[in-house]
């Protein structure tokens, strides 16, 4: 084991991959000779060379275009978009020419690519370089969504991505570049649509995803010392494919739901995972389902006002109390 | 480039050219036929009075080349060997239809047959093309990407985005604008900023300007032979915009009234096939040989008409089918 930075686990996994196995490649803007601009894919083109990672121009529709011509005969392209707000150019290809030709082919091809992008916000950077768009990945038929918490899932489920015969976008929650963790130095490959169970209570369960995560863990903490409230939480770490088989049995046995989420509300995760607890599982329930999201408003710039519009530690610890007391 | 140029091609891919645009007209007049009779649902896209340009490129490509087409893009599948009766079955919506009634006639594939897909929404094919070729340059396959679409489509972003992608890794990959006037109901003049719509943006990317008659089928396909041989032999990607005219309208909703009758009538005049056939007797070949290959495309399109009807509906289990590799459609466990 080795302590990796969430961004150093980014070309960890993509390294690993590349080293056993011609087919991938790598393209994005920035991603070879500098190095990503977030320093995600630092020492990829030296090792690999010119021709594996290369540097494209500001074109993702045809940075995503070509990781699917490349993917339909026979690579194992991954492609960066730089910010997932960027989805927003070049969403016709993912959704739907990657996500609909192998079911309009009659399954006559299979796309193994990987989109990954920097998703998310808590660093300032406004608008249109904060959202989290993994719900709108989530809508749309043919597309995996997977987004870690940790750099050692980082590398294990970046492997995974890219061994899978589907299309995944990889949400890489960027203010989560900096944060530390052990990461495997040997072959790490983790599955995709298995959530974690990082610890377990009595009295709720807290599904959370990506930066989420580690402030859902905090509020549990919390929790336990300041309210004698005992609480589950799950890293959801994949929404497409959904364990909802480990977010049943550990609801069954709280009898509470809360998701926390990132993007704004309306339509997010947390809305499905809801809908399907309360159809499958109300019976089990002794209160109801609560959301902790962004409100449905644009990511504001300014430190005060991005603070006060991602879900916080305060904000978790609040609705779990509310709900269990 | 001009016809004086054109190196001809011997009498038997001559004859090939004539029954490729043949068995095209033929199966779309009768795709038609089929729509007024209901048998085939939605929208269909012809491209009657456009078949040179898919024969022509279709009779030079190598048969693992990789072809990527539009909503238009029935003939293109067509050449590359997809036999009339999926194509028929899959406008008609049966069992025996090419992606079993799962795409319809807008997404025409045939992976065996190096058609790598119609593309609906208009360009985004383009960089799909270029993916291709980049694989096939990094696999050092030897494979060209050969790309349809129309003139509309160079107003699109992904036409400008996919064509500076190519020419800077000098991608094994041929454009081919198919120029038929008018972006669906709209005389293309009037909405684009140059004359030749492909043309004259080539200098943008580096590319030389291929202007051509696409009705003329010899100098079609003599113009797809050097620019597949140019990207096979590393040289790099080609735009090639063909001259031509559609004799319908854009889709079957469309009488195409907003064409001049002049126009319409001069066009019909110098109808691909037509020109062709004058230009094949001209040549020495006889009447006879022509007709019976009239006759044999005939029964062709007949026969396929006759098993796309009596095919069955696909089951409705498939529509569950193929939104993954496993074959599922499970989002959850």
């Amino acid at each position: 084991m080795a302590e990796l930075s969430f961004r150093e686990a980014v070309a960890a996994g993509i390294a690993q991959e590349m080293r056993r196995d011609d087919s991938v490649i790598f393209i994005g803007e920035d991603v070879a000779a500098a190095g990503g601009v977030f320093k995600t894919t630092e020492g990829l083109q030296a090792e690999f060379g010119a021709l594996r990672v290369r540097d494209t121009p500001i074109s993702e529709q045809a940075i995503v275009g070509a990781a699917m011509g490349a993917a339909m005969t026979g690579l194992r392209p991954i492609a960066e978009i730089m910010f997932s707000d960027f989805f927003a150019v070049c969403w016709d290809i993912a959704a739907n020419q990657i996500a609909k030709t192998r079911f309009m082919s009659d399954g006559q091809c299979s796309f193994p690519l990987v989109l990954r992008c920097a998703n998310g916000g808590g660093v300032r950077f406004g608008a249109q370089h904060s959202q989290s768009v993994e719900n709108w990945a989530m809508a749309v038929p043919g597309l995996k969504v997977v987004a870690p918490s940790t750099p050692a899932d980082v590398k294990g489920l970046l492997a995974a991505a890219i061994r899978d015969p589907d299309p995944v976008l990889f949400f890489e929650q960027k203010s989560l570049y900096g944060t530390r963790g052990e990461v495997p130095d040997d072959e790490h490959v983790e599955t995709l649509g298995e959530a974690r169970v990082l610890r377990e209570g009595g009295d709720a369960t807290i599904v959370a995803l990506a930066a989420m995560v580690p402030k859902a863990y905090r509020a549990a903490e919390l929790l336990e010392s300041e309210h004698r409230i005992s609480v589950t939480v799950i890293d959801l770490r994949s929404l497409v494919p959904l364990d909802t088989a480990t977010i049943f049995e550990n609801v069954s046995k709280t009898g509470r739901l809360v998701t926390v989420e990132e993007n704004p509300r309306l339509c997010g995760w947390g809305a499905e995972v809801s809908s399907l607890v309360a159809e499958e599982l109300f019976w089990d329930l002794e209160g109801p389902i609560v959301r902790v999201t962004t409100p449905h408003v644009p990511l504001p710039a300014a430190d005060a006002l991005e603070d006060s519009v991602i879900p916080s530690v305060e904000r978790i610890v609040d609705a779990v109390v509310k709900l269990v007391d | 480039m001009n016809d004086n140029s054109v190196q001809l091609a011997d009498t038997e891919t001559r004859l090939e050219l004539y029954r490729l645009m043949q068995a095209c007209r033929m199966m779309e007049q009768r795709a038609y036929e089929l729509f007024m009779q209901n048998l085939v649902k939605g929208t269909t896209h012809l491209a009657l009075g456009q078949e040179a340009v898919a024969a022509g490129f279709g009779a030079a490509m190598r048969e693992d080349d990789y072809t990527f087409c539009t909503y238009r893009g029935h003939n293109h599948t067509l050449v590359r060997g997809v036999s009339i009766t999926s194509i028929l079955g899959e406008l008609m919506g049966r069992e025996c239809g090419l992606l079993r009634g799962k795409g319809g006639s807008m997404h025409l594939m045939s992976m065996q047959h190096g058609v790598l897909g119609s593309y609906a929404i208009v360009g985004a094919h383009m960089p799909i093309a270029a993916g291709a070729a980049l694989s096939a340059q990094y696999r050092n396959s030897g494979q060209v990407a050969v790309c349809f679409f129309g003139d509309g489509t160079t107003n699109i972003g992904a036409f400008h985005e996919a064509l500076n992608f190519s020419a800077i890794w000098k991608l094994p990959v041929v454009y081919v604008c198919e120029n038929n006037l008018y972006m669906e109901y709209t005389p293309i003049g009037e909405v684009t900023a140059v004359k030749n719509p492909a043309a004259d943006r080539a200098a943008s990317y580096g590319l030389e300007p291929i202007l051509i008659d696409g009705n003329d089928v010899d100098l079609v396909y003599s113009t797809a032979t050097q620019a597949l041989k140019k990207a096979r032999d590393g040289g790099g990607p080609s735009l090639v915009e063909c001259q031509t005219y559609r004799h319908g309208g854009h889709s079957r909703a469309d009488p195409g009234k907003y064409r001049p009758q002049e126009e319409l009538a001069a066009w019909l005049e110098r109808d691909p096939i037509k020109l062709y056939r004058k230009k094949l007797l001209d040549a020495g070949v006889d009447a006879s040989e022509l007709d019976a290959i009239d006759k044999q495309t005939e029964a062709r399109v007949d026969k396929a008409e006759q098993t796309a009807r009596s095919s069955p509906p696909p089951p409705v289990e498939i529509a569950d089918t193929d939104v993954w590799s496993d074959g599922s459609s499970t989002w959850r466990n």
